[in-house]
């Protein structure tokens, strides 16, 4: 499995992604710098978290329109799996692939800790397996407050385009204490605000995380 | 010859403004307790090569508000020419 990750100035985990999917979990990692087309060949994509231009005037707001973005797009609009991780999230929201926004935490903190998740809703190709399952990562946000109007939140409910719950309740205000959903037309693109990279491997504390990577890999 | 246009980019009624709130509690601390509420905005100047008319310009700068200025999910924008 050949899985891009997808690199603009200012994103800094792209590194930890790298290494989880290629030494952690086996896969093939490459980077995608943003100003380059995707490659040929590539199975999945990752846009990481980080702070990409600066978080200037809104959170991915920016990146969405890098060159390698028109790419992403279309790699998402025939079906292939978009993961998007912190600020990956926000810029896959920004681009249009995922319903809402990402925004500043309800208490104005920069929140920095572990949360647990509940992984509902219909299957995607980061939760194949992990139904019902609670897992454990940490966050670290000042944005991640997802909202969109209650139309669109019933929607996403119903659907089952909610992929991770807080539990416990959203300790960044989230609507519906919602960490993370699916979208694309094959349910092929997910967002989360949680880093599951940052909790891969159990010689660092934790590695609920890895099994998002594991079933990604693992079509 | 150039010209500034102004955009406000302001949150949409209803969305939750907790940097407004937090301004407006540091105003009561400051004992200007007339204040009921406080929501923050931003101001963006674009500054314009006067080459184009000013109708078309509108609907180019309307172009840049929703694509990029502001995120019309929780953000409003008016644009002054």
């Amino acid at each position: 499995m050949h899985v891009g990750i997808v690199t603009f100035p200012g994103s800094n985990c792209d590194h930890d992604v790298y290494h989880v999917v290629k030494h952690v979990s086996g896969g093939d990692a490459k980077y995608v710098w943003h100003k380059d087309r995707l490659p040929a060949g590539l199975d999945a994509i990752v846009v990481p978290g980080g702070f990409s231009y600066g978080d200037y005037l809104r959170c991915g707001a920016l990146a969405r329109f890098s060159p390698v973005m028109d790419d992403v797009v279309a790699f998402a609009k025939a079906g292939g799996p978009v993961l998007g991780i912190c600020n990956g999230f926000q810029i896959l929201c920004e681009a249009g692939l995922l319903p809402g926004v990402l925004m500043r935490n309800a208490s104005l903190k920069f929140i920095c800790r572990d949360v647990t998740l509940k992984v509902e809703g219909a299957e995607t190709p980061v939760t194949r397996g992990l139904a019902g399952r609670t897992l454990t990562m940490p966050i670290a946000h000042a944005e991640g407050n997802y909202f969109a109007d209650g139309e669109t939140l019933d929607r996403l409910e119903g659907e089952g385009s909610v992929a991770f719950r807080y539990l416990g309740g959203a300790p960044n205000g989230a609507s519906r204490d919602i960490a993370g959903i699916s979208g694309g037309p094959r349910r092929n693109v997910v967002g989360l605000m949680p880093h599951p990279e940052r909790a891969a491997e159990a010689l660092l504390g934790r590695d609920d995380g890895k099994r998002l990577f594991e079933a990604l890999l693992a079509r | 010859m150039a010209k500034k246009a102004r955009v406000i980019v302001t949150l949409k009624k209803g969305v939750l403004d907790p940097q407004g709130s937090a301004v407006n509690r540091a105003l009561h601390a400051m004992g200007y307790g007339e204040v009921s509420d406080v929501r923050l905005g931003k101001l963006i100047e674009v500054t314009i090569d006067e080459k184009v008319p000013e109708a078309e310009e509108r609907k180019r700068l309307e172009e840049m508000c929703k694509k990029l200025l502001a995120n019309t999910v929780i953000e409003d924008y008016r644009i002054e020419l």
